[in-house]
């Protein structure tokens, strides 16, 4: 009795879960399946996804993203490592570690704006490249600041997964590396960083997948001179009302995701939900 | 068990809250009350001080509520679950709504002052004998360039973007339908043309246009000439308007080979309710002191005649925004196009965005 008692409890506290899984996952992917299916004029046809591959545009397309992908987590790994690792090394890593998630609390257009003041020509960056004798330079609306405020957004996420990962190293590998003789370069690339790696993976994960459909911070920082497949998608939706193409794109990224996902796998990943733009 | 029904019971009674308190909302802000007019309009585009005037001339009170894309406003009419009692679509978008049966007929009885508006903005293509709309503003699309970077009177015509010294110096409006319209115009083909071959010329004409291009972005193109960030842009009017009050180095060029004219004109969609405060509404905007009054405030055209000769010498003269009809007679006003075409028209588009 009292074990059947516990066991309806434990599948009605499952309830919720299956019910936001069934509702808010699994339910707008078959639509979006469903919907790549039919044409502008509401006929079934597999033409979406001939054009999508036929068409050099939407695959140049592909590429860029996946290549400004790769930069923004490549640039956000550089910068996000090193910090993960000073972090466990300082007094009060509780604190630096609040002060870097701090950011992620306010709005990703609001900091997109505040960049687009930052990086303008009468902003403050050009200010001190002035100050410092470079003079002004075109900031705004290059790959380089692209690049810079994605990955700053994205640092966070970054940094979380790896942080973790390196305070759960015990101290005794490293020691026992060094008392065995192996240099400081030796004990990081054999014992620390294969230790960490699965923090850098669920990193990688992290910001790759939301980097692969940024499409609001192409207009307003990269002025529309950087196109990714978010921008076809918004068009579609919005402009051309061409659902069953922006689906299609929706279909393929995905798929990319579901690679990237299965290449960085092999443990369960600690991605995060929600924040994608 | 136990535990879980009081969670659900507490969440039900939430929202059933939630809802009471959104119904009383509703009533209180006046959507569902008597003397009441809802107002659908885009974004800061009425002078309050009218509205003011007019709830103590009336009795009405006016609720505005604000789109930013007549898309988005079309999606909700269609959907109508509010009552919308006036709106105020573009031109290609009333031939939309027309198609769509969306838009009442208005009542020519009920209407005073008809006869204050310029015969050229009446009988339009998208609404012959204004059987739907009254004209409300009207403008064009336009380049704007900074006399602080470029010579005036030096940028006439739309080909003169193409010149090399404007390298990565100008800006574009986010929008297909402009951007290869701009470029057709340029070609001297019509702004509305179906053609694959011509709108695949004009791509190519574009791309051409790609290294002087510095950024393809929305509304913030305002801020950006304000603060001297490019020296040329392409956007409209309304846009260019705001531009020229916040920096005096700013000017405002139709080019006269030929450009877009467009128009925001109110209607009535079939989800209105209040029809005594409509007429009432149609007329007092169409007196020319309002009128007038509206013109200044927001800072485009005015279609009623009596009202732009009452507004200062100064703006009634300027020939950026009201220009000359020998100009006005190459603007072409945009059609509404099937969505396979307007899918043509992006195409086309989003393959100049990729040509970097």
């Amino acid at each position: 009795m009292q074990r059947k008692q516990r066991l309806t409890r434990s599948t009605a506290y499952f309830i919720p879960y299956t019910l936001w899984i069934l509702l808010f996952v699994i339910a707008p992917v078959l639509l979006l399946i469903y919907q790549s299916f039919f044409n502008i004029d509401g006929q079934f046809t597999f033409a979406n996804y001939q054009t999508y591959f036929a068409s050099s545009t939407y695959l140049m397309m592909t590429v860029n993203s996946v290549w400004y992908a790769f930069l923004i987590t490549l640039a956000t790994l550089l910068i996000s490592y090193p910090t993960a690792y000073l972090l466990n090394e300082t007094k009060h890593p509780q604190l630096w570690l609040l002060l870097i998630i701090m950011p992620t609390w306010i709005n990703l257009l609001l900091k997109a704006y505040a960049f687009i003041g930052i990086f303008s020509q009468a902003g403050i960056a050009n200010q001190f490249l002035s100050f410092i004798g470079i003079g002004p330079k075109q900031l705004l609306f290059t790959n380089f600041s692209f690049i810079f405020v994605a990955a700053y957004i994205q640092i966070p996420f970054m940094v979380l997964p790896i942080y973790n990962s390196i305070s759960e190293l015990k101290p005794s590998y490293i020691n026992a590396s060094r008392d065995l003789g192996a240099t400081n370069w030796q004990t990081f690339s054999r014992v620390i960083f294969p230790l960490t790696l699965p923090g850098v993976k669920a990193g990688i994960q992290a910001v790759f997948i939301p980097s692969l459909s940024l499409f609001m911070l192409t207009r307003l920082i990269g002025g529309n001179k950087v196109i990714t497949l978010g921008t076809a998608i918004e068009e579609h939706f919005l402009t051309t009302m061409n659902w069953g193409m922006g689906s299609t794109i929706g279909v393929v990224l995905i798929v990319a995701m579901v690679i990237i996902m299965w290449l960085t796998g092999g443990r369960k990943p600690r991605s995060r939900k929600g924040l994608t733009k | 068990m136990k535990k879980l029904f009081s969670a659900i019971i507490g969440l039900l009674l939430v929202c059933g809250l939630l809802a009471f308190g959104a119904h009383s909302l509703q009533t209180s802000s006046g959507s569902t009350g008597k003397k009441v007019l809802n107002l659908y309009t885009w974004g800061d585009y009425i002078d309050p001080s009218l509205l003011t005037k007019f709830q103590k001339q009336t009795g009405y009170h006016v609720n505005v509520e604000t789109f930013d894309s007549n898309e988005a406003m079309f999606t909700k009419i269609k959907q109508g679950g509010t009552s919308y009692d006036l709106t105020v679509p573009s031109d290609y978008m009333i031939e939309k709504m027309k198609a769509a049966h969306l838009l009442l007929p208005l009542n020519k009885k009920r209407l005073t002052g008809m006869q204050n508006y310029d015969a050229r903005f009446m009988n339009l293509a998208f609404d012959r004998h204004n059987k739907y709309s009254v004209p409300y503003f009207w403008g064009t699309l336009g380049i704007i360039y900074n006399d602080k970077y470029v010579k005036p009177g030096s940028i006439k015509h739309w080909n003169d973007l193409w010149t090399k010294k404007y390298s990565n110096n100008i800006m574009l409006i986010d929008s297909a339908r402009d951007v290869m319209g701009f470029a057709l115009a340029s070609m001297n083909q019509s702004m509305n043309t179906t053609d694959p071959a011509t709108l695949l010329a004009a791509r190519n004409k574009l791309n051409r246009l790609s290294p002087n291009v510095k950024a393809v972005v929305a509304d913030e193109i305002k801020m950006y000439m304000i603060q001297n960030e490019a020296a040329v842009a392409v956007d409209w009017s309304g846009e260019a308007s705001e531009m020229l009050a916040g920096n005096s180095h700013l000017h405002y060029v139709v080019p006269s080979e030929g450009s877009n004219l467009w128009f925001d004109n109110l209607v009535i969609p079939k989800t209105a309710k209040h029809f005594n405060a409509i007429y009432a509404f149609l007329n007092f905007m169409s007196e020319p002191k309002n009128a007038a009054q509206n013109a200044e405030y927001i800072g485009y055209a005015t279609p009623n005649a009596k009202a732009k000769a009452l507004l200062p010498k100064a703006v009634r003269n300027d020939r950026q925004f009201y220009p000359d009809n020998r100009t006005i007679s190459h603007l072409q006003i945009y059609q509404d196009l099937s969505p396979a075409k307007v899918g043509l028209y992006n195409d086309r588009y989003l393959e100049f965005k990729m040509h970097h």
